[in-house]
């Protein structure tokens, strides 16, 4: 009876879990093709560059018969030559240049002067190429055209953390005066710990006295926590500049207050910064912890004493525990969005607090320069979802399941 | 101890083993909460001597005595004046109806409330600075209060833990205690993963597991369905009697409180009205709310023709007359309410002293299973219930002859009637 009954009941029951993806299904769809799809494809410009492939297809043909490393010999240069005015024709000689460009700086304006050179005249020989543009008697210059002539690169992902390959084929530090990512990165990273451990220290205690209160009175609190919440960022970024400016409210209310006695450069700082992030992000940490705290009961903390643990005893071993993966979930919540901050460090940081997101907007709006912002966009995204699982694997902690 | 039909129930419910749903366990008492049957009467007058014998011996000893302990909150005083004393072993529950005090008593007792006015002393020394977790005093709260991230064996073994109690110490403690409340299988699980039934035992075992000298108890089977709530009430009792530990508990079911007391405080508007032995409350009720509010009581309201000696003749609407034993200020004249129990209005006159009797009819007949109610109206139009053995026949409608004591019957002041607490038959607990 009951191997004959099974099967029917695991079809129903699949059956019945599809319905609500059914129901969903708009919603994936909007996901997936305003949401999904597009940063994958973004994404995947990090290591998909076709660029210099498709536009030397001779020069690159001619190189794999070529011997060795280093300055190719003659029948790359004619290759190259050939390539270059076909690209000029078809006008996309400057996407190459551009894309040549971000491997090798400075190489845009002699490939651009090659090319129209190639359009006027046949090519004739290696020297006079030469001759005519020293890059091309360069081994770096070939090295940049052998790496791009790859349509998958790993150039954009391994300069996301200063590296590169070397002439000798293995990966190595990029030089010093070069080297900008770690840094940026190491200081996103810094300044998202700082902020989430400030959010922490103003948020759990806040978060006690609001379960401790009135029902009334913590619904006013409430109210106070997240009225900022409902006004825009860039309304509260702008008050906060209004704030922390060295004519500005705060250093009023310091020298006022005698405990400075000059202006404090607050503004275009890393504590001004700090503290605007901190204000912008404490209901985030907030509200995890005071729903935790709320659904634990107060008799907890009676039982324990009733048991003879004395008050620190009691939070210690009994509170703690119990409202931890509040906390857990509060301070990742504030990390994570700490590391993709752009309109608050634009306006309240200083040069040197600009954080990851800002040179990601610099490579889309400024630079054209889409494949490294995909890679670091990539780098970034890994990272949060790294940190994503390690918080799940080692605390336990599952976002989905806080609600 | 004498055993006792009780007791030997109780002894028969624990041996029966963790099936606590087993519905033959039951305890003793019907679901009504009648104390004991008319043909059981001597049985129970029996079992309640012995324990008031044994009470009176422990009582002796004084453990915790409330000294004019009062609790205001704002104008509200919700303790009023309380002179109460607990002994060494003994068993004392707090009956009351929500917001009589009762807790908040209790509240005072664990540390976790602090007196307004007044002293509790424990062995005879003031708790009053003491704060709770240097009291020594276990607590069964309401919902359990189990620690949710902790196992089984971790939640018993933290009283022991927090007090630096040395390791090799802990775990045979922890056994035992869980030994005690048949838990030892269940140790590794969360109490999420446990029944309500066992969530109960685990936090008994932890208030007990560090051997405090008194137990207090906050609704302890509030939670509970009924059959198990029955079989903890005699599981607790005999707990109770093998550690010979002092246990105060608050309920505002008085079956627990019967089944399981040595002797009931009933509170009522932050003060205590009675205390006794169950069986002196339910017999002896000394006021009209102690008479309504344990068991179930018929009320007739009249008018106090005359007073004799210790009884009065009581003018019923309708011409009828009763006499019964006067209770408190009856002066003739004066608005009283009688209160007689359904178990005690015999259908015949056989049998004891009767100087009662009226004629009634009858409205309906309800089915219990081992016993039925008539509900029987008097020529004056009150109705009255009477308790029948489960085989007695009676059509509505029918005539039959209501029989009672006039030392079962007894008449309270009506004034003494507190507003709020009218008095129902068959008052839901």
């Amino acid at each position: 009876m009951s191997s004959i009954a099974l099967p029917r009941l695991r079809t129903r029951d699949q059956r019945e879990s599809l319905r609500p993806f059914a129901l969903a299904t708009p919603l994936l769809l909007l996901l997936f093709f305003s949401f999904g799809a597009p940063i994958a494809a973004l994404l995947s410009r990090a290591v998909y560059e076709p660029t210099i492939a498709n536009a030397l297809p001779r020069a690159i043909a001619a190189l794999k018969q070529d011997s060795g490393a280093g300055v190719p010999d003659e029948p790359v240069f004619l290759a190259f030559a050939a390539d270059l005015k076909e690209a000029q024709a078809q006008g996309s000689v400057q996407e190459f240049a551009k894309s040549l460009n971000t491997r090798l700086s400075g190489a845009r304006s002699q490939v651009l002067r090659i090319a129209r050179n190639a359009g006027q005249e046949q090519a004739t020989s290696k020297e006079a190429m030469i001759k005519a543009s020293p890059l091309l008697g360069e081994p770096r210059f070939w090295a940049a055209i052998r790496e791009g002539a790859n349509r998958f690169t790993s150039f954009f992902l391994l300069s996301a953390f200063d590296l590169r390959w070397t002439d000798q084929g293995t990966i190595g530090a990029v030089p010093a005066d070069q080297a900008v990512f770690v840094r940026v990165f190491g200081r996103t990273f810094l300044i998202a710990t700082v902020v989430t451990l400030s959010t922490l220290a103003l948020a759990f205690p806040l978060a006690y006295l609001m379960t401790n209160l009135r029902p009334a009175i913590a619904g006013i609190v409430l109210v106070l926590v997240l009225l900022p919440f409902w006004t825009s960022i860039l309304v509260r970024t702008a008050a906060w500049t209004v704030i922390l400016q060295k004519y500005g409210l705060l250093n009023d209310l310091l020298l006022w207050l005698g405990l400075t006695s000059q202006r404090l450069e607050l503004m275009y700082s890393r504590t001004g910064l700090i503290i605007a992030m901190t204000h912008i992000q404490l209901p985030f940490t907030l509200l995890p912890i005071y729903s935790v705290m709320r659904s634990v009961p107060p008799s907890q903390l009676r039982a324990a004493q009733s048991l003879g643990a004395q008050p620190f005893t009691a939070f210690w071993r009994v509170y703690l525990p119990q409202v931890m993966p509040g906390v857990l979930a509060g301070c990742l919540l504030t990390f994570i969005l700490c590391l993709g901050y752009y309109i608050t460090p634009v306006l309240i940081g200083g040069a040197s607090d600009q954080l990851i997101s800002n040179f990601i907007a610099n490579y889309v709006n400024a630079e054209l320069n889409w494949e490294m912002a995909a890679a670091l966009s990539f780098v970034l995204l890994a990272s949060t979802l790294g940190l994503y699982v390690t918080m799940t694997r080692f605390f336990g902690l599952d976002l989905f399941k806080m609600g | 101890m004498v055993s006792t039909t009780q007791d030997s129930t109780a002894r028969s419910g624990l041996a029966a083993g963790p099936n606590l749903a087993s519905p033959s366990r039951g305890s003793p008492l019907d679901d009504r909460a009648e104390p004991a049957e008319g043909r059981d009467a001597s049985a129970a007058t029996a079992t309640r001597s012995d324990n008031s014998t044994r009470s009176a011996r422990s009582r002796d000893e004084t453990f915790v005595e409330f000294i004019d302990v009062e609790k205001m909150y704002g104008d509200f005083q919700a303790v009023k004046r309380l002179r109460l004393t607990v002994g060494r072993g003994e068993f004392l529950t707090f009956l009351g109806p929500s917001g009589s005090g009762k807790t908040t008593t209790l509240n005072m007792l664990a540390g976790f409330e602090r007196p307004s006015q007044g002293v509790i002393t424990l062995a005879g020394k003031s708790v009053d600075r003491l704060p709770p977790y240097e009291r020594n005093i276990g607590m069964v709260f309401q919902n359990y209060a189990l620690f949710p991230h902790m196992s089984v064996e971790q939640n018993v073994a933290f009283p022991l833990s927090v007090r630096k109690t040395p390791k090799a110490d802990i775990a045979p403690r922890v056994r035992r205690a869980l030994e005690m409340v048949r838990l030892e299988q269940f140790k590794h699980r969360k109490p999420a993963q446990l029944s309500g039934g066992q969530q109960q035992r685990v936090a008994l075992a932890r208030a007990l597991v560090f051997e405090p000298t008194l137990v207090l108890m906050d609704e302890p089977l509030g939670a509970l369905d009924k059959k198990l709530r029955e079989h903890m009430q005699i599981e607790l009792k005999q707990i109770h009697e093998m550690l010979g530990v002092t246990m105060v508990c608050v309920t505002h079911d008085q079956t627990e409180a019967l089944t399981m007391s040595d002797r009931v405080a009933v509170f009522d508007h932050g003060a205590v009205v009675q205390i006794g032995t169950p069986h002196g409350l339910y017999n002896e009720p000394a006021t009209e709310f102690v008479a309504s509010f344990i068991g179930e009581n018929n009320a007739l309201d009249g008018v106090v023709e005359s007073v004799g000696a210790g009884q009065c003749l009581v003018a019923l609407p309708g011409g009828l007359k009763a006499t019964a034993l006067s209770i408190g200020d009856i002066r003739p004249g004066g608005p009283v309410r009688l209160t007689i129990r359904p178990e005690r209005i015999a259908l015949s006159a056989g049998g004891g002293p009767t100087d009662n009797s009226h004629q009634a009819t009858v409205d309906d007949r309800i089915y219990h299973g081992d016993h039925q109610r008539l509900l029987a109206r008097l020529a004056n139009g009150q109705v009255l219930t009477v308790k029948v053995g489960p085989e007695m026949a009676a059509a509505t409608n029918e005539t039959v002859d209501l029989f009672w004591s006039s030392t079962d019957c007894r008449a309270f002041p009506a004034s003494a009637v507190a507003d709020g607490n009218q008095p129902s038959i068959g008052r839901a607990s």
